[in-house]
């Protein structure tokens, strides 16, 4: 039993270890900035610039929070504090039925209905002459936007699940409190309950956060996988856990490929360990506060 | 007076982005329903793909659907071994330093958002190491890590839930540890691990890119552990990244045919929960 | 001061009716108690007159609550300006997660009372309360010059009324939950004065506290009921025989006796009083 307990508890030692151990050739033969900062990736010519994945990675998971966190936190919030409990018992299996939709699917659903979305306001976007927007060109659809699109909608069950459990962990008196002194709904929870959940909230877009960086299958359906640094949303992009997906397979027979594509996988996991890690830390400290106050 | 309008402003933004989250869960199933259905014959869900079958021509998607039952029931069982007692272990019971456990707890906690495409490489990497081919075998292996953490995790919460009474009750009777662990505590426990069965079930069907280097793919369906096996998430992948608009049909079809799994999964386990709990002691 | 009259309040929560049938009138300017054994439906009554009963979950509230003749839950009425007229003081205490100053600070602001307004609000204050200095005027000069000074002036006042200026004047700015739960309370106190209620309702408000904290609330309400008509529940006979002046008795969440606290508390009417006053149903 201890053997198993003991295996668990250290899977992420040895994932990190292993993966480490299998991107040190390349490491071995190029400074780290360079690999990070290069935006030439031509592995047959030994060339394995990262940033132009690198940057995909963060803009669409950037564009996906821009849009995910404001919708999760104001529906948290209506679920938490506005609806009546019926609504309430009803809604919460539904969006975590949402966290339960394979990626694949999600992938299938962005390429019927967002690509072509995308594809359609892309020139009358563009013409308007917003920056980000790019200059009316022409897109397939299969974008950076498309990407975000769809994983704000991934992320939506995260975010509010965890926020709504926070809300919930405010003691009902503070409601009572600011309630009983003529305070409207919306400035109690603005003045009162924002400043206890505004912890909990980090940890939920954190949490959201993390699981956008490192979600592969959805985006690579979507994302149009062009290695080139995306100069508008509107652009095809390459984010790391697509690059991966892609050229695993092949990996073999070009030297340093395979351990070029594990430096990336390992980037992207110790990022995303970090930022869980620091997001279960406060949620733990919430727990405790609930249960010893 | 301008809080008032504030409060009806916020409202109006809450319940339009509420509806806009809920919207999207019934956009998503609407479109691929929509999308699946017409193309979802019955030759599709009985056959393994024909030659030519991804041009378009003759067959089905058994050797998917086989293949991914194979993964994810090969998965869960193996999972279910390490993780049971795993989460029983956690106890205070055994490990009797709580900060032991609480890194154990939390170190899961952090795996537990470890993105897939990290263990399929991972997984790739040790198979390499082992000189193993891409089979089922490899495809289990890793998609029980993934449900390690989910697992040990959702059994644990219920094993906390185990009144300390009750343990009280059964170690002032004479039995031992393990008497105790696995006579008295297991039966309190058993709706969690049902629960935590189903969620691991759900997870492991549905994901694609941990298996994509280490299941490979196949048309056949697997005859042993060592044949490569296909799955139903790299069945919708491959057939929707073809250029022919029959076979994306199918594709959408073999989606619809995931997310049924999926839901039913997902709409059992939760009913499972709140029939089991009845005879739960708190 | 307004006059609260209830008229066939009945109060249920599902299908658990907790107040059947209560028609009483409140006296103005008095410290009426509402007593009786746990569970008969006291809080419930205290909650339904400033509506923070409908906090509850599937609470259904029927008949009329007049103060100054308008019903309170008549859909028309405006529940805010109803809040801040009929302040609450619950049983715990619970300090909104701020600061000292901006939990007094917090009433004002939200009802957006600034500058000039804040000043008329301290001199009605000092006209309320001749015999209790709770405005200095060397901080009043202060007031004038400072940026925010008004606020600071009022925060000041009220903390003097509530009898906590002197313990907390020189960490306004620590969080409230910081404080004793004494100081807490009279914190409470101080908050819900502040958006100048008429009516005070107060949930066992020292049933959480030290003898000497509840002594320093009781004191604070001999001097309030002046200027406020407060209405308190209490679970000891005690203090309802030390401060009121009218008493209603619930049992069961029916209305058994009403009547000057004299009466009520040492000679009552009813049996089922006489059995409560006597320590035989508790």
């Amino acid at each position: 039993m201890l053997v198993a307990a003991a295996f668990a508890g250290s899977l992420a030692f040895i994932v990190i270890l292993a993966l480490y151990l299998r991107s040190k050739p390349i490491l071995d033969t190029k400074p780290l900035s360079e690999l990070l900062l290069n935006s030439s990736w031509l592995p047959s010519q030994g060339s394995f610039g990262l940033y132009p994945a690198i940057l995909s990675t963060l803009y669409v998971t950037a564009i996906a929070m821009m849009i995910a966190v404001p919708l999760s936190i104001l529906s948290a919030i209506y679920l938490a504090e506005y609806a009546k409990e019926s609504l309430r018992r009803r809604v919460l299996p539904l969006v975590d039925l949402l966290a339960g939709i394979p990626p694949v699917v999600y992938g299938v659903w962005g390429v019927l209905t967002i690509v072509p979305f995308v594809a359609y306001i892309a020139p009358v976007v563009g013409s308007l002459g917003i920056p980000a927007a790019g200059a009316g060109r022409y897109s397939t659809g299969f974008s950076l936007l498309a990407g975000g699109i769809v994983l704000a909608i991934m992320v939506f069950p995260v975010i509010i699940s965890i926020t709504v459990q926070v809300f919930r962990s405010v003691p009902f008196e503070v409601r009572e409190a600011s309630l009983s002194m003529g305070a409207t709904q919306w400035q109690t929870v603005k003045h009162a309950l924002m400043r206890v959940a505004l912890p909990g909230i980090a940890a939920a877009v954190i949490l959201g956060f993390s699981r956008a960086l490192g979600e592969t299958m959805a985006v690579l359906m979507v994302v149009g996988n062009v290695f080139i640094v995306p100069s508008s949303v509107f652009d095809p992009a390459y984010p790391l856990p697509a690059l991966i997906a892609n050229n695993y397979g092949e990996m073999m027979s070009i030297p340093l490929y395979d351990s070029a594509l594990l430096l990336a996988a390992l980037i992207l996991l110790l990022i995303i360990l970090m930022f869980t890690l620091a997001a279960r830390l406060i949620l733990i400290r919430i727990e405790r506060r609930v249960t010893v106050g | 007076m301008d809080r008032l309008l504030e409060e009806r402003l916020f409202k109006v933004l809450m319940l339009s982005s509420l509806t806009m989250v809920v919207g999207s869960l019934f956009a998503v199933v609407a479109v691929v329903v929509l999308n699946g259905a017409p193309a979802l014959t019955p030759s599709m869900l009985t056959q393994t793909p024909k030659g030519g079958y991804y041009l378009g021509k003759e067959g089905g998607i058994l050797n998917a659907i086989i293949g991914s039952i194979y993964l994810a029931f090969g998965s869960v069982l193996l999972a279910l071994l390490i993780s049971i007692p795993a989460a029983l272990s956690l106890q205070r019971d055994y490990i009797k330093k709580t900060k032991v456990a609480y890194s154990i707890r939390l170190s899961l906690d952090v795996l537990w958002g470890t993105p897939s495409i990290v263990y399929g490489a991972f997984g790739f990497t040790v198979m390499l190491y082992l000189g193993m081919r891409a089979s089922l075998l490899g495809g289990i292996i890793v998609l029980t890590l993934l449900q390690i953490p989910i697992m040990i995790r959702a059994i644990d919460e219920t094993v906390k839930l185990v009144p300390a009474e009750l343990k009280e009750t059964s170690y002032a009777l004479g039995t031992t540890r393990f008497e105790t662990t696995f006579k008295i505590v297991i039966i309190q426990v058993l709706p969690g691990i049902a629960t935590a069965v189903l969620l691991a079930f759900g997870r492991s069907i549905g994901d694609a890119a941990s298996i994509l280097f280490t299941a490979g793919y196949t048309d056949n369906i697997p005859g042993s552990l060592l044949d490569p096996a296909a799955s139903l998430p790299l069945a919708i992948f491959f057939q929707l990244g073809t250029p022919f608009p029959e076979v994306q049909q199918r594709a959408y079809a073999s989606a619809l045919v995931l997310l049924v799994i999926v839901l039913v999964v997902s709409v059992a386990s939760r009913a499972l929960g709140q029939r089991f709990s009845k005879h739960i002691l708190r | 001061m307004p006059h609260i009259s209830i008229r066939n309040l009945k109060v249920s929560y599902g299908a658990h009716n907790v107040l059947k049938d209560i028609t009483v009138d409140i006296p103005d300017g008095q410290i009426t108690a509402i007593i009786g054994p746990s569970g008969c439906g006291k809080t419930t009554l205290l909650k339904s007159l400033n509506r923070l009963i409908e906090l509850q979950e599937e609470v259904k509230v029927n008949g009329k609550v007049l103060i100054d003749g308008d019903n309170v839950y008549d859909p028309q009425a405006d529940i805010l300006s109803l809040r801040k007229k009929v302040g609450f003081l619950s049983q715990k205490p619970c300090p909104l997660p701020m600061s000292i100053y901006d939990n007094i600070a917090f009433g004002p602001r939200i009802h957006g009372v600034k500058g000039k307004q804040i000043l008329e609000q301290i001199e009605e204050l000092e006209k309320h309360c001749p015999n209790n200095e709770v405005c200095p005027a060397n901080t009043r000069n202060t007031a004038r010059t400072h940026k925010n000074g008004e606020m600071d002036l009022l925060v000041e006042c009220y903390l003097r009324l509530a009898g906590l200026w002197d313990e907390v004047k020189d960490r306004l700015r620590m969080p409230a939950s910081k404080l004793s739960v004494g100081q807490q309370q009279r914190l409470a106190l101080a908050r819900t004065l502040s958006v100048k209620p008429e009516v005070i309702l107060a949930d066992e408000p020292t049933s959480s506290l030290d003898p000497v904290s509840a002594r320093l609330i009781e004191e604070q309400f001999q001097m309030l009921k002046q200027n406020y008509t407060i209405v308190l529940v209490t679970h000891t006979l005690r203090q309802a025989r030390r401060i009121a002046d009218h008493a209603i008795f619930l049992y069961l969440g029916e209305m058994i006796e009403q009547g000057p606290a004299s009466k009520v508390l040492c000679a009552p009417c009813e049996a089922k009083t006489c059995a409560y006053i006597s320590g035989e149903i508790s």
